[in-house]
């Protein structure tokens, strides 16, 4: 199952845990799954049906373009992180 | 170091493909665009830091013969709280739209409030003077610490601080925080022999491009508007353009003139919304020029910051903790670089507890744009410093400490991700073999200092089409605005592919109706990602030239192999015809071939720089002379090797620049009292010595060619390594940025 990497500003909602496994094919599923056992986690990732403007999403070191569609293998390592920028936008991936 | 067994044409320097046009002047930039009927616009820029706009009177400028139209922010669609995508991010619509002209407040000195369009730029220039503004004149917050108080002045009432996903409950000019945490920073500091914890400040230093921003626009009958313009990339001013004018991006073609200078600088927006808004107005084209100290005060500069930095290490030397705070200054609106400055500040090693703590913070200057790097040299200007009081008080080599603690493949970043395969060791083992380091320096007030640095690098999206001609050549084209020989680099990819000479490309950056999408130049990234959609087109160009000869030779397209330009068949008939002759038999095997390539490539890798100074240190005057610099750096691949050197020689220059002479110094009341180039001083070649450029090849595993972005890393670590000079040279630690002959002599306790 993939491994989720929880940063530190978010582990006030998993006990202060840093990695947490969750089952899911998708980022999407990911997060419900995380939402499921952590409840209060989706609302800080996500807004409507996207992630938030300011965080960007990292699958085994490579930055996405932070999609919950994105597929993520059985041995992925996810962060989400803040998004990097570099002073156009709040938030220039 | 370089290597070029496998390839023909990549690691070899042929001349730029645009170099004939710009060493002769026939190379069109934005300023020289002509229309019939032209107006020239004008823009009012604010005269106070800080103020509420009260009213905005334009009638006596209109009544001024001459003048065709006067816009303000007014004609600006309503923002409400839109977030607008800009396809690399998002932005509030109203900070975007009230950062092109203001509507309730001035939240800098410079910023537009009203532009005008007149038959000539001097009728524009007085209907400006008659604009009468009505301001309620605020005290202005400067500086990144005082903005964080919590009874600064607030820029923005409603304002509060995020915290991924999280935000304040109360106003504040802290627009975010951001944390990074690994293992036991509290442990690590525990088994630590050695601690230091140092603070930094740096000052706004601008890109400096010599070419100030420009844009012309006309709006057809049928209502299509063109922009002419200088920029790092025509789809995100279409994009940018299209969210402030709420128009369709199917309206809109950007049209991208040549470009002198960017660095960053040329990414966001400021006058090409206002010429559109103007040729909008008045049914005509308008072309809208800044000058010098429009360009200083009216576009983002890289922000001044306030850095703590503390680390640990046994008496052996090994790092055991690093703790960062990083304060940003994001001027008028959210959105500093302090992201990859809290990624980039420890990546060059391998630390196991590590805490990092970044904030965004609006003050009274213009908005940040990015400059190279973004973020990344305030932040190791103070990361290795520190790291060199350590290695002094360890007595261990700094270079020496850098590769006990070097950061490589497999090891953990502080912001999570693992690196891939990375050069940082390589660059510094480089540095050290480098005869400049062996070479003596023992002379009175002469000293040497060395840094390192780190920059991510970006991918995104690139598309590039390519046109087979009927004489072998290739027509390319691309999407990328050239600023450092790009077209260059990314023809050459493509000509490995198609076993054919450079020459033999013809590069065209073109607008945005005529290619497919293509992010900006930036995050260097273009001789990688372009470079890559490049080699993309040419393997699809190849596929179809094999089936070609296939059907020429009536064989299996199996049979047919192509290597060193050549197509020849394989089991059965002996056949065997070049690149170029094939391509003047398409017309007979089935029509012309056009080949296309579109990546988004997510494995930019890692680039590391590793520099060595020696500076002299007149203790008189506080003047520091550069004697001699090296500047060694991992390019994974060298496509055109004097283009990368170029850009290693570019970004050592500028952080020269930034850490000995270059500032907005201002006033009191917020105002900058030094914005031409006579007064912010950028060093010349009169004041350097030749800049040894040294490249070193660790291929990146996620490019065909192992391309690494070269451009932007190469500014990281001169601020560092000049500081360490000089301490070398003068037992004096400098904390604060330009490290210019007044700080110097204050440090010295002589002034």
């Amino acid at each position: 199952m993939p491994i989720v990497a929880i940063p530190s500003l978010l582990r006030n909602l998993t006990d202060g845990e840093e990695s947490i496994t969750v089952p899911g094919a998708t980022i999407r599923e990911v997060i419900d799954n995380l939402e499921n056992r952590y409840p209060g986690m989706k609302a800080r990732l996500c807004e409507e049906d996207r992630i938030k403007p300011g965080i960007a999403i990292y699958v085994n070191g490579l930055l996405t373009r932070g999609s919950l569609i994105e597929h993520v293998d059985a041995d992925a390592e996810i962060h989400f992180l803040p998004a990097i920028g570099g002073g156009v936008a709040d938030t220039l991936h | 170091m370089l290597e070029n067994k496998d390839y023909k044409v990549i690691g070899t320097r042929p001349i730029r493909h645009d170099g004939v046009d710009k060493v002769t002047g026939r190379a069109l930039y934005g300023a020289d665009f002509q229309a019939a009927g032209l107006l020239h616009g004008r823009v009012l820029r604010s005269p106070h830091a800080h103020a509420k706009i009260i009213s905005i009177d334009t009638s006596r400028a209109e009544a001024l013969p001459g003048v065709k139209g006067v816009v303000t922010a007014k004609d600006l669609p309503d923002a409400g709280d839109k977030v607008a995508d800009l396809g690399e991010g998002a932005v509030n619509l109203k900070h975007l739209c009230d950062n092109i002209l203001a509507s309730d407040k001035v939240l800098y000195k410079g910023h537009a409030v009203a532009a005008v369009a007149a038959t000539n730029p001097h009728i524009a220039e007085e209907a400006c003077t008659l604009i009468d503004v009505e301001y309620e004149v605020l005290s202005p917050v400067l500086e990144v610490r005082q903005a964080m108080e919590p009874d600064a002045p607030l820029l923005h009432e409603h304002l509060k601080t995020t915290s991924l996903g999280e935000t304040a409950d109360e106003p504040s000019n802290v627009a975010s925080h951001i944390q990074h945490k690994l293992g036991d920073p509290e442990k690590g500091f525990a088994e630590a022999d050695v601690i230091i914890e140092r603070e930094f400040v740096t000052g706004t230093v601008h890109q400096g491009y010599i070419e100030p921003h420009n844009a012309t626009a006309h709006y057809n009958a049928d209502g299509q508007l063109t922009i002419w313009c200088s920029t790092q990339g025509a789809f995100t001013v279409r994009e940018q353009v299209a969210e402030i004018l709420q128009y369709p991006i199917s309206k809109i073609k950007v049209v991208p003139m040549e470009i002198g200078g960017g660095f960053g600088g040329k990414i966001s927006v400021y006058i090409k919304p206002v010429a559109a808004m103007l040729a909008k107005k008045t049914g005509k084209p308008v072309k809208v020029l800044m000058n010098r100290a429009d360009v200083f005060e009216g576009t983002g500069p890289t922000p001044a910051s306030f850095i703590r930095v503390k680390m640990g290490a046994t008496k052996e030397g090994k790092l055991t903790a690093a703790q960062g705070y990083l304060a940003f200054e994001a001027g008028a609106y959210p959105g500093s670089p302090v992201g990859p400055g809290a990624m980039c500040i420890f990546a060059p090693y391998s630390i196991e507890n590590v805490i990092i703590d970044g904030y965004d913070v609006v003050v009274n200057k213009p908005k940040t744009a990015p400059y190279r790097a973004p973020g990344a040299p305030n932040a190791a200007f103070g990361s290795e410093t520190v790291l060199d009081e350590i290695a002094e008080h360890l007595g261990i080599d700094p270079l020496e400490i850098r590769l006990m603690n070097g950061a490589k493949e497999g090891d953990r970043r502080a912001d999570g991700p693992v690196h891939p395969r990375i050069g940082f060791i390589e660059t510094v083992e480089a540095a050290k073999a480098h005869p400049h380091y062996s070479a003596p320096n023992g002379k009175k007030h002469h000293g040497r200092g060395v840094a390192s640095g780190y920059w991510f690098n970006i991918g995104l999206e690139s598309s590039v089409t390519i046109n087979v001609n009927a004489d072998g050549t290739i027509n390319l084209v691309e999407g990328s605005t050239d600023i450092g020989g790009t077209r260059a680099s990314i023809a050459m990819q493509a000509a490995e592919v198609l076993g054919i000479p450079a020459e033999s490309v013809n590069p065209s950056v073109v607008d945005t109706n005529s290619v497919g999408y293509t992010a900006v130049t930036g995050g260097s990234r273009t001789t990688y990602a372009t470079g890559y959609a490049a080699y993309e087109a040419a393997q699809e160009v190849k596929r179809q030239m094999i089936t070609r000869a296939a059907k020429l030779w009536e064989v299996d397209e199996a049979n047919v192999q192509f290597a060193d330009g050549e197509f020849s068949s394989i089991n059965g008939k002996e056949e065997q015809i070049s690149f170029r002759d094939l391509c003047a038999r398409l017309g007979e095997t089935g029509g012309p071939i056009v080949g296309s390539g579109t990546v988004n490539p997510g494995g930019a890798g890692g680039a590391y720089a590793t520099h060595v100074v020696d500076v002299e240190v007149d203790e008189e005057t506080g003047k520091v002379e550069i004697l001699r610099y090296t500047a060694v750096q991992d390019a994974g691949k060298a496509i055109h090797p004097s283009y990368v050197e170029g850009q290693i020689q570019g970004g050592a220059v500028q952080g020269i620049g930034w850490a000995l002479n270059e500032e907005y110094i201002y006033n009191a009341e917020g105002e900058m009292t030094n914005a031409s180039f006579l007064d912010y001083r950028m060093p010349t070649c009169l004041d350097l010595p030749m800049i040894d450029a040294v490249i070193v090849e660790v291929p990146n595993p996620g490019h065909p060619y192992g391309v690494r972005g070269v451009g932007e890393v190469p500014i990281v670590p001169p601020m560092a390594a000049i500081a360490n000079a000089i301490y070398d040279a003068i037992g004096v630690r400098m904390t604060e940025l330009p490290m210019s002959p007044d700080r110097l002599l204050k440090a010295l306790g002589k002034i």
